[in-house]
């Protein structure tokens, strides 16, 4: 048993890496990597999110929307199938508890909550969070604890990604780089080979 | 209702059109909805299917949110947005199951999420809630078909160099891979997405001198 949600857990930070394997998240990934103190806020607010959302969302999913999930209510709904609502469901979970890491954040660190400004809204719409919660969907975790093991590792695996990306660019703001390269054009190259070294991870089996 | 007599397609509404074909390009120049834009890319047709998705997403979410800019109060302006486009979605999506089952198995979850790619988003903040529906679908249009084109075109070289066919058709042809051609397997991972993407903005900025970013 916690084998296995340790397997889960590794494999969703190394191998299903958020940014590495699927591109989720990329958009606060590109624009909030300049530096490393404000990246590493980021990431520390989308491991809480998604550590949050993806077990709410499992029991929603168990015990609302799949089909004979309202089984428990009464037995006339076996056969009643809500999973077409799951998007706009799985988004208001996710809406209310970025306000929520919003207003904790405003209320034990100021500082961060400014650096990050505009940032903390736009997690409602990361990728990373959605598809987070649309893997565990897919995936179909046997029980809450394999969900939220796998929801911490995959903010873990962005946390790792974006702090990387984030030291690298630091140091690439003195390289001598080609005009049209420089900003973007680099960092999705570097992110390209942190991506085929992460694939070296591949190999392992769990 | 008198004083805009413009012609349907005046020159600005042209603009709309084109301008984020290169110059504000939604992925290479806006940096938004890289997400899907990457993971969908390793054969044309999910591409396609997916740009035309987002497309139809758009273009009604941003007349239906230019409809409603003066009703919606700006408090709850992103939560009515993201129902506007969760709804959207989840037809398309339900459209994509019942027409196109293979694809949209293909797709899995980045049908779903259309809903946080970042451009419909911006786009409805940056545009459809200060303008009129017409050019509201214009600039939907625009943006969503520049971040199409660029799916496209990687889709295109990692389907050509990856697998050696394009759209599922052989195009390179049988005698080439018996003088030792072989199909590039790096092109099919997904890291190449990034490098493909990353090799697209730098000659677009070569050509574009103006989009050079400073740092």
């Amino acid at each position: 048993m916690m084998e296995n949600l340790v397997n889960i857990f590794v494999k969703s930070v190394f191998i299903d890496n958020m940014i590495f394997a699927y591109f989720l998240g990329m958009c606060s990934y590109l624009a909030v990597s300049k530096t490393v103190k404000t990246s590493t806020g980021l990431g520390i607010a989308v491991i809480f999110v998604l550590g949050f959302t993806v077990p709410i969302d499992y029991l929603i999913h168990n015990f609302l929307l799949r089909e004979g999930a309202l089984v428990w209510l009464s037995p006339k709904f076996a056969d009643v199938d809500l999973s077409f609502l799951s998007f706009i469901i799985f988004i208001a979970v996710i809406a209310s508890m970025v306000q929520l890491v919003e207003m904790i954040i405003e209320k034990f660190s100021p500082t961060l909550y400014n650096s990050l400004g505009i940032f903390l809204p736009l997690i409602a719409v990361n990728c990373a969070i959605l598809g987070g919660s649309l893997f565990m969907q897919e995936r179909d975790y046997n029980n809450i604890a394999e969900a939220t093991a796998f929801g911490l590792g995959s903010g873990l695996g962005w946390f790792l990604a974006i702090v990387g990306i984030a030291a690298i660019r630091e140091k690439i703001r003195y390289s001598n780089i080609p005009d049209p390269l420089k900003g973007l054009g680099i960092t999705f190259i570097i992110t390209g080979l942190m991506g085929i070294a992460f694939m070296g991870f591949m190999g392992i089996k769990l | 209702m008198s004083a805009e007599k413009e012609p349907l397609f005046s020159s600005k509404n042209i603009k709309l059109l084109t301008e984020p074909m290169n110059d504000s390009n939604p992925i290479t120049v806006q940096v938004l909805g890289i997400c899907s834009a990457l993971a969908v890319t390793v054969k044309i047709k999910p591409a396609f299917v997916l740009a035309i998705a987002v497309v139809i997403v758009m273009a009604v979410s941003n007349v239906v949110i230019s409809l409603l800019r003066k009703t919606v109060p700006p408090r709850i302006r992103i939560i009515v947005q993201l129902v506007v486009i969760a709804a959207m979605v989840i037809l398309v999506d339900q459209v994509l199951k019942a027409f196109l089952f293979d694809v949209s198995k293909q797709l899995s979850v980045f049908v779903g999420l259309i809903i946080t790619n970042c451009i419909i988003m911006g786009r409805l903040e940056a545009f459809a809630l200060s303008n009129k529906p017409w050019p509201a679908f214009l600039d939907g249009i625009g943006n969503a078909s520049g971040y199409g084109v660029i799916l496209i075109i990687v889709a295109f070289f990692r389907e050509l160099l990856g697998s050696g066919t394009v759209w599922g058709f052989q195009v390179i042809p049988e005698s080439v891979y018996n003088f030792g051609y072989e199909n590039n397997g790096l092109m099919i991972l997904p890291p190449m997405a990034l490098i493909v993407v990353g090799a697209i903005i730098w000659i677009q900025r070569a050509k574009n001198k103006k989009l050079v970013e400073s740092n």
